[in-house]
């Protein structure tokens, strides 16, 4: 028997037609980045207007008292670089979405979704694709912000790795699962007024959960419970070489469930695509 | 372990490479098919065949329900009644096997303007599991028999509306389909683009022995030997030979019997309660 037939899996695929079509999904994703150049230097300069200007306004205004996973007083600065490498992960997930909706009405969907390999594979790829562009972002973001004393431990750079994926993974698949809903690339201005902005600000990524329940107790239940505010602190303690479970089981509780959630809207027999012929067809 | 076996060459191409049927198998099968949008039936029990190596015209105006009938096809779309085949695999059931053994050129155009010909070509071959080195001798193989081959680098956007459609028919067949579909794939097109691009798909069934489902309003890309679907307002008016169509309706031309077919259809539809 051969090694092909031994390694065909029950849709008649071989591991070897899976990895290609990652390969090409990932390919095809970083060099329409790449193309994209605005595209990268906007992801860039959106988080480093924040540290630059905002952070430095706010630090004598917003003090850090010490808490983990810091063991000493921490600069303004130092305290909100999670929360934008989540932010830019975040805008990361959405505009995929939004490059979702834009080829749904190009058509370029279409060379996607009629692929012989299973669609749930196709979508997955499609996320990790979009991961993949985002922590190009997130360590562009963290080489400029060093010389701003964003200083963490060096072993952090690797050990934030894993948490980057998982929330790029569940942004991504957040965005996605938007991406089912919206008809026309028009309604896409909604997504930054009732996603992007609500899940960035009523998070634990500008100010500290604690400071927030001083202020309001209901908006610090509304932060508790957002995904977003579940992913700042993943990444924050995984930047210091530590591990906080309850976010890490909110972050991979909800990666799974918004892409099940995807791949159920994505469904011919279900989802977005059995609601009627694009413009202009018949 | 076969030359076929190795990685490089082999087990990508063989998962790719068609199995062999029985001949009576259709190409394509569609039994049974309706599809509504809400309370809007766009196809009514749609019921034809199309043979393997054989060309198939599917002529019906704006709103008969070609789009959406190779949505269904294409599995964009999921079957809400009736059951569609490719080569006896249920689209439904095993929509990979079924997949595989199909090309498609949709009505709009699907590529990717911002990258080039050649990397429109491999995205499509990854998207199929075919190797890197494999696509790129495939992709090499069906530019130069369009004649693109060196506008590889090119980026699609350059193109002129008739080089994008034979891109997009060549980008179709790169996975060795043996059942093709190719919705008004002449649209917008001129004169001689739209000969070009005909002669072509008539020659892939010829010498290729492909399948070819061609969705069209147009009455001169029709030839007599061809095989004919009338679809009109969601529903099959007519299916055969052209000939036998033409005879049937009393007309003398593809034109006339069109006209008498949907004329008649319009009529009694209009009268229905």
């Amino acid at each position: 028997m051969s090694s092909a037939t031994v390694e065909r899996n029950r849709s008649g695929f071989s591991f070897a037609a899976y990895v290609t079509c990652l390969n090409g999904i990932v390919w095809r994703e970083a060099l329409r980045f790449l193309h994209q150049r605005e595209r990268f230097v906007s992801a860039l300069v959106r988080p480093l207007v924040w540290l630059f200007i905002f952070a430095a306004g706010f630090r004598q205004v917003l003090g850090i008292s010490i808490i983990p996973p810091y063991e000493t007083y921490i600069l303004y600065e130092v305290y909100i670089a999670p929360g934008l490498m989540a932010m830019i992960q975040l805008f990361n997930g959405m505009q995929s979405s939004l490059s979702m909706v834009y080829d749904r009405e190009m058509g370029n969907m279409r060379t996607l979704l009629v692929s012989p390999l299973p669609r749930w594979y196709l979508l997955f790829c499609k996320l990790l694709a979009g991961t993949a562009v985002s922590l190009l972002q997130v360590y562009a973001f963290l080489a400029i912000a060093w010389f701003w004393d964003i200083a963490p431990p060096p072993i952090g750079y690797l050990t934030v790795l894993p948490a980057l994926i998982l929330s790029g993974l569940m942004l991504g698949a957040l965005g996605m699962l938007i991406s089912s809903g919206i008809k026309q690339l028009e309604n896409f201005a909604g997504v930054m007024n009732f996603v992007i902005f609500p899940m960035f600000f009523a998070s634990s990524a500008l100010y500290p959960l604690w400071r927030v329940q001083e202020s309001s107790p209901m908006l610090y239940y509304v932060c508790l419970f957002n995904p977003f505010t579940h992913a700042v602190e993943l990444i924050r303690f995984a930047l210091y070489g530590q591990a906080n479970w309850i976010s890490l089981a909110v972050v991979g509780g909800c990666a799974a469930a918004f892409m099940i959630g995807a791949i159920y809207a994505y469904d011919p027999s279900r989802g977005l695509i059995r609601r009627g012929p694009a413009g202009g067809e018949t | 372990m076969t030359a076929a076996d190795t990685p490089a060459a082999g087990h990508i191409s063989q998962d790719l490479h068609p199995r062999h049927e029985p001949a009576e198998v259709p190409a394509l099968s569609i039994d049974g098919v309706s599809h509504s949008y809400g309370a809007r039936r766009a196809l009514v029990d749609i019921n034809f065949a199309v043979a393997p190596a054989g060309f198939t015209a599917l002529l019906g105006l704006n709103g008969a329900g070609k789009s959406t009938l190779f949505s269904l096809v294409t599995r964009l779309f999921g079957i809400q009644a009736g059951r569609i085949s490719i080569f006896g695999h249920d689209i439904g059931i095993a929509p990979g096997e079924a997949l595989r053994l199909l090309g498609v050129v949709f009505q709009p155009r699907t590529l990717d303007l911002d990258l080039s010909v050649r990397q429109n070509l491999l995205y499509h071959a990854a998207l199929h599991g075919i190797v890197r080195r494999e696509a790129s001798l495939r992709s090499h193989e069906v530019l130069t028999r369009i004649g693109l081959d060196d506008r590889a680098g090119s980026k699609v956007r350059d193109l002129s509306g008739g080089q994008m459609r034979r891109l997009e028919i060549a980008r179709a067949l790169l996975h060795r389909p043996r059942l093709l579909l190719l919705d008004e794939a002449t649209v917008g097109l001129d004169v001689k683009a739209r000969a070009d691009i005909l002669n072509h798909v008539r020659q892939l069934v010829a010498d290729q022995g492909i399948g070819v489902l061609w969705a069209t309003h147009l009455f001169d890309e029709i030839t007599p030997s061809d095989d004919l679907v009338v679809l009109h307002q969601g529903r099959v008016l007519a299916h055969g030979q052209v000939a036998r169509v033409i005879t049937d309706a009393g007309a003398h031309d593809v034109n006339s019997a069109f006209m008498r077919l949907t004329g008649a259809a319009t009529e009694s539809g209009s009268r229905a309660p």
